[in-house]
């Protein structure tokens, strides 16, 4: 967005232009009025809301410190003692160390591979000229708005037939695949900003494009990179449905699928305490993360939007 | 910046555009090409049928349903999302009490806590969401029955998504819950590069806030809620809305279909029927949907750009 500061521009074809919506100067005792209901009206909604957020998150948090009986008996009782052994059994008997590790590993190499093959398409596509350029750009652009469950079902048996099914390096192959439109094309919007000169210099100074690219472009890309790095991080981590349909292997199962297999399981199991620690164990290394990165979460995430 | 320069554009597309090409476009083609055959997906033999699947979808009741419950998805999800974080937004922004020698705009105290907190959902991955909620729905010890319990209400203790009346509306009120807060985040980066001169002459003229909303902040800030809107529909129509369902509900789609989605059938019919061709021709009428939803949405929604 643009923001020149000129005055003029109201809005002109929504209605009435600004300067018409009330004339008389004498309003202040109302407005005062106005004011002060309107503001504690606002502050009401707000903080309404924020408790209707942070309710269900709190109560997660409670009810993994309680004991079976009592999560079924009393949902909103505070716990009687505090159950450590619900996140012990959880860790241990549920899996949810091997679900933590999968988790870890698929989202470690996919997320590397991402920003790595991501910035060296959307160098080439932002950077150079040449037959075919816009065709390509368009063609990782189009897969942003195409509905991915599409492609999921030729895709399980492309998956298969490469031997690549149930694998965690399968796994990372299709989360890059997957995660490559949104990465280029906020990464290409990026690199066009950055300045040409440095990188001519580097070129007459005798270094190759690609030692150029390591170099000097990708240091200068950081901010672009870290951005949509954690864009892509949440994204991977919280990842339900390609892993649903390509990963069905118990062992192999990411954090989000072994938490939805442990809450099916329990209607035999009944270890619902165990899966409450499990859903908050899941939950605690985001949020604690997004707390102490919220600066950067927050403009990762919204700017793809905001373009 | 000749030398070589061919031999780098190829080798730095190569394994980019490769793996996309054969893990996401030669897919979307293959399932185009699917949807013409009878391939079940568990052999390998198939045959053209031409038209078949396309006929036997127009005849299928489920469907419809799945459709319907899709299309809802996609109005009344943004609408009441973007709405409720449009006006979280201008009181964040916009709604605080007017301080005297203080700026003329303020934000409500504590404004940025509430972007924080609001913000908590967008975090947590949308199965993890579905499972909190899948127990507070729970009717006879899930927490929002027993808080109606806790103030009187024993009358009052509705089955939530065991009622086929109710149970898409819940559905969809945890996915309004899970959006909002990145929507009121987007709207205040937005509302703050609003150039404060403006609400100053709209104050000035005596605008009150409803007036300095609809005349000065919605019109300015239309280009991101147009995104914002085809965004979430997009996301309505897709993988979210396969993750609540699939989780919270009965079946999953249940009860008696009343929350099957689109995206939910085609999983199942691919991955549970047995019905793989079926399956890509339900996925492409969920591809025409999406894209005649961002059509409608980019046409209806279009208007003068105003430059600020």
């Amino acid at each position: 967005m643009k923001t020149t500061d000129t005055s003029a521009p109201v809005p002109a074809e929504s209605g009435l232009p600004v300067a018409e919506i009330g004339t008389s100067p004498g309003k202040a005792p109302k407005e005062k009025k106005e004011g002060t209901v309107l503001n504690a009206f606002s502050h009401g909604i707000l903080v309404l809301w924020a408790i209707m957020v942070v309710m269900p998150l709190l109560w997660a948090v409670m009810t993994s410190f309680k004991d079976d009986s009592s999560i079924f008996g009393s949902p909103w009782a505070l716990p009687d003692k505090l159950h450590f052994d619900n996140w012990a059994r959880a860790w241990t008997d549920a899996n949810m160390s091997d679900y933590f590790l999968n988790t870890v590993l698929v989202v470690g190499g996919s997320l590397i591979g991402t920003l790595v093959l991501g910035s060296m398409a959307a160098y080439v596509l932002a950077r150079f000229d040449f037959p075919g350029n816009r065709f390509i750009y368009f063609l990782f652009i189009g897969g942003m708005s195409f509905p991915i469950m599409l492609a999921l079902v030729p895709l399980f048996y492309v998956v298969n037939n490469m031997g690549l099914l149930n694998t965690i390096h399968g796994l990372i192959l299709v989360y890059i695949a997957y995660s490559l439109p949104f990465t280029v094309f906020f990464l290409t919007a990026f690199f066009r900003t950055l300045p040409t000169s440095v990188a001519e210099a580097a070129f007459v100074d005798g270094a190759s494009h690609s030692r150029t690219f390591f170099q000097i472009m990708l240091p200068m890309a950081k901010p672009g990179l870290i951005s949509v790095g954690i864009f892509n991080f949440l994204g991977q981590w919280n990842q339900y449905m390609l892993p649903t349909v390509l990963n069905t292997d118990p062992d192999k199962h990411v954090l989000t699928q072994g938490l939805v297999q442990l809450a099916v399981s329990q209607g035999y199991k009944g270890d619902w305490s165990g899966l409450f620690a499990g859903l908050v164990m899941a939950m605690l290394p985001v949020l604690a993360a997004y707390i102490i990165f919220q600066r950067q979460v927050v403009q990762g995430l919204t700017a793809g939007a905001l373009k | 910046m000749q030398h070589g320069k061919y031999r780098f554009i190829v080798g730095f597309l190569a394994v980019p555009l490769g793996l996309y090409g054969l893990f996401v476009v030669w897919p979307f083609i293959q399932s185009i090409y699917y949807s013409f055959t009878d391939w079940t997906g568990l052999s390998p033999e198939f045959k053209m049928v031409g038209f078949d699947n396309y006929k036997r979808m127009l005849h299928d009741e489920i469907f419809w349903k799945s459709l319907q419950h899709s299309l809802l998805f996609a109005l009344v999800l943004p609408l009441v999302t973007l709405a409720l974080a449009l006006f979280f937004a201008f009181m964040i922004n916009v709604g605080g009490r007017r301080r005297r020698g203080g700026p003329v705009i303020s934000g409500v105290r504590g404004s940025s806590f509430y972007k924080i907190v609001y913000f908590f959902p967008q975090v947590l991955s949308i199965a993890i969401v579905s499972l909190l909620f899948a127990f507070a729905y729970n009717p006879d010890s899930g927490a929002i029955n027993s808080l109606l319990r806790g103030i009187g209400l024993d009358s009052l203790q509705p089955l939530w998504l065991g009622d086929p009346s109710l149970a898409l509306w819940c559905v969809m009120a945890v996915l309004v819950w899970s959006t909002v807060g990145f929507f009121v985040v987007l709207f205040s980066a937005g509302m703050a590069s609003i150039p404060t001169d403006l609400y100053e002459a709209a104050l000035l003229d005596g605008a009150d806030r409803i007036a300095t909303f609809f005349r000065i902040t919605l019109p300015l800030l239309w280009d991101t809620v147009q995104s914002g809107w085809v965004y979430m529909g997009i996301l309505a129509l897709g993988a979210e809305s396969f993750a609540v369902v699939q989780i919270m509900t009965t079946g999953p789609g249940g009860p008696d279909y009343s929350t099957t989605v689109m995206v939910l059938y085609v999983y199942q019919k691919a991955f549970r029927d047995g019905q793989a061709a079926y399956a890509t021709t339900i996925g492409v009428a969920l591809l025409v949907v999406t894209l005649a939803f961002a059509a409608v949405v980019m046409r209806l929604g279009r208007r003068e750009r105003l430059e600020f």
